[in-house]
């Protein structure tokens, strides 16, 4: 019996005519962190959305803890312990810092819909809140709408959101995308920190962050994954650097 | 430093404030009659406050939930029209007391909110709002359609001071329309505070956030579908308690109740009022009793300026006047009111001389083509004008575009020290951010 937290088999996805996804196989195990690595226009994103209910799938089968997930909406597959961010910043605009990341929370925390308490009685909540808002750095920005915080406040916040609600399994959309080396820094070692235990799958370009934060690394090329296997050995595929590694490490050796 | 002693940095004595604002707000409501001391007044603050119950209802789904309805007259319609039968029922001998009767027509907005608001709430966006236009304009249809419940065009009758029970047997049978009022006043009191409650709830927070972002709602865990469909039910249930207030207040239900122009004028005034602030709505009706009562009396052209202000609003300030109202709270709060005191006033004073070249204008124009057989003087803020002299349209435009330019120029003057202010309280909360550990 399959006990991975997430399994893709076979999953397709075309838009109109033209296929994105051509075919993906991915399982991946429980506290696992896969960085998911490929050129743009690969279809990174495109395979988070299929995993997380934004899109269906053409074909194939993706599986949540064996529970197979497709054809459920995002919602759904969100309360079965899955949690994503996205690559283009997705948060609440006018609600505040505090109120984002408590909303975030709100229905893993077991309120759901429900209207006959005040929020402000929710103290292990507000203190929960309180505390990631802390860890990402943001409790000066408590009180400030979501809309007028800066592109990296922004960026915290929208993993804030991501990680709030406790999933288990959680998909970073390019979460370093345009910061400073030392937010990067500080950022890859607050991810590592909140998802202990966790099932990760990041969308990373920064190649120091890649080898430094992944048991494994997919290799997604033209909709295909092309390796998926331990830093070193993807370091040493023939294949990855001939499309894709070859010319990304030289250039950051070039930078270097 | 210790958690403990972190703490007080977000402590805000908002408590206290809260004390003063609700307990100020039920002594005004109390005293109000008492000012008013005309008949003519207190029936006017009838109307208010039931408006004001269905605005903030109103607000429930435009400002709280992004939700652009057209068709709310017709939750608090249909409360009005169950709850003229249930008062029917109570002549009848039901063993209801008539204070009561919001209430059953509370029930009722709920139940139709859970029917209709299955079909709308299944859309979003610009498809929501279409789709309560469409069963706005079907109940409507309906409500001509069955004259048995409706009345036709006369629409129901019925009497408030029929029933019995201990407080009847006391005086209170409202025969009278200070006891409808205070009745109203109860009402308001405790549906405002009810619907503010709701805004502080994980629901009433929700709303919010599928508002801001419906896409980010679904993927931390909520069917934005079911939060829309139970605020659409609560919204109709404050509306409904508005109807059952109006069959009370009016002894009669009319089919205009659930009419489109109905619902079309709690979003406008819901609008000028401000949905961004949850007072706002109680301002918007104090406007839509203020033109629909005394400015139809002071005016044929009412609609005219309404549809003006409006205009001007959305452009202007989409915020409405509670906005307006709390970007100057700000102001005062960071002490930067002050410096705006003379391009205000110069802006009220030439804006009024505007104002008044404008009207003349428009009376002129409206006692020549529409009004004519009751010749062509119509007076102006007292000052009369004769309409078929071209003079009187040379001094009317002339003081217009007097007003209008003067007004420019301080309006320009405003604007600077305006955004002179707005610098200075961004640095100041600046400094403030940077003081918290
Ligand atoms: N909703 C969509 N409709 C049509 N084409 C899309 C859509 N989303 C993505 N694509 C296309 O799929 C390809 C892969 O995009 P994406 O998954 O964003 O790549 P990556 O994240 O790897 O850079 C791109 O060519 C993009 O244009
Ligand atoms: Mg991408």
């Amino acid at each position: 019996m399959s006990t991975y937290a997430l399994e893709l088999s076979n999953v397709t996805k075309s838009f109109g005519k033209t296929a994105i996804i051509r075919g993906v196989n991915l399982a991946v195990n429980k506290g696992e962190r896969v960085a998911v690595i490929g050129p743009n226009g690969a279809g990174k994103s495109t395979l988070f959305n299929l995993i997380s209910g934004r899109f269906e799938p053409t074909s194939g089968s993706i599986k949540l803890h064996g529970n197979e997930i497709i054809g459920q909406r995002p919602y759904e597959i969100s309360r079965r312990g899955l949690a994503r961010s996205f690559q283009i910043t997705n948060i609440f605009s006018r609600l505040s810092v505090f109120e984002n990341l408590r909303c975030a929370a709100l229905f893993s925390s077991g309120q759901k819909y429900s209207f006959w308490k005040p929020l402000s009685k929710l103290t292990e909540l507000n203190d929960r809140t309180e505390a990631l808002m802390a860890s990402l750095e943001l409790k000066r920005r408590r009180d400030v709408p979501a809309s007028l915080l800066t592109y990296s406040e922004q960026r915290a916040l929208e993993v804030g959101l991501t990680i709030a609600g406790g999933g288990d399994v959680i998909l970073l959309d390019e979460p370093t995308a345009g910061m400073s080396h030392s937010e990067t820094d500080r950022f890859v070692h607050l991810i590592r920190k909140v998802t202990v235990g966790k099932t990760l799958l990041t969308v990373e370009h920064d190649m120091g962050v890649v080898f430094g934060l992944a048991d494994r690394i997919a290799v997604l090329v033209y909709g295909e994954v092309i390796a998926f296997d331990t830093p070193d050995k993807v370091r040493a595929d023939a294949k990855v650097k001939e499309a894709y590694l070859g010319a990304v490490l030289d250039a950051e050796g070039a930078h270097a | 430093m210790s958690n403990a002693a972190m703490k007080p940095l977000h402590f805000k004595p908002l408590n206290g404030v809260r004390i003063v604002v609700w307990s100020a707000f039920a002594v005004i409501l109390l005293l109000l009659p008492v000012l008013a001391r005309s008949n003519f007044a207190v029936t006017l603050l009838c109307l208010t406050g039931i408006a004001a119950i269905a605005c903030m209802s109103y607000n429930m789904l435009l400002g709280q939930a992004g939700m652009l309805s057209f068709g709310h007259a017709v939750y608090t319609g249909l409360g009005a029209f169950v709850a003229i039968h249930a008062m029917n029922k109570i002549g009848g001998g039901w063993p209801i007391p008539m204070w009561m009767i919001p209430l059953v027509a509370g029930f009722a907005g709920l139940g139709f909110g859970a029917l209709l608001g299955f079909v709308t709430t299944r859309k979003a966006g610009t498809p929501f709002s279409m789709i309560t236009l469409g069963v706005g304009e079907l109940v409507f249809a309906a409500a001509l359609m069955f004259p048995e419940f409706f009345g036709g065009e006369a629409g129901i009758n019925s009497n408030r001071t029929a029933g019995s029970g201990w407080m009847h047997g006391l005086g209170l049978n409202f025969g009278g329309q200070i006891q409808v009022y205070y009745l109203i006043a109860i009402y308001l009191f405790l549906c405002t505070a009810a619907m503010y409650a709701f805004t502080q709830t994980p629901l009433g927070r929700i709303a919010n956030a599928v508002r801001d972002n419906a896409e980010r709602a679904e993927f931390v865990g909520y069917d934005t579908r079911w939060v829309r469909y139970l605020i659409v039910m609560a919204s109709s249930f404050f509306a409904g308690i508005a109807g059952g207030l109006t069959a009370i207040n009016f002894e009669a239900a009319t089919a205009d109740l659930v009419h489109g122009t109905r619902s079309g004028g709690y979003l406008l005034f819901t609008f000028l009022g401000g949905v961004g602030f949850f007072f706002g709505p109680i301002i918007g009706a104090v406007l839509l009793i203020f033109s629909l009562v005394v400015l139809s009396e002071l005016t044929k052209a009412w609609q005219l300026y309404v549809g003006i202000v409006f205009l001007i609003m959305v452009v202007f300030a989409p915020g409405g006047i509670s906005s307006l109202l709390m970007l100057n709270l700000r102001r005062i709060k960071y002490g930067e009111w002050r410096k705006m005191r003379w391009p205000y006033a110069g802006m009220v004073f030439f804006g009024l001389i505007a104002l008044w070249g404008f009207a003349a204008i428009v009376e002129m124009a409206y006692q020549a083509q529409v009004a004519a057989g009751s010749g062509s003087v119509v007076t102006v803020a007292r000052i009369p004008m004769d309409a078929s002299v071209l003079a009187s349209w040379l001094i009317a435009a002339a003081v217009l575009l007097f007003g209008g330019i003067c007004f420019e120029i301080w309006r320009r003057k405003f604007n600077k020290v305006w955004g002179e202010g707005e610098e200075r309280i961004a640095e100041a909360i600046k400094k403030a951010e940077a003081a918290i550990v």
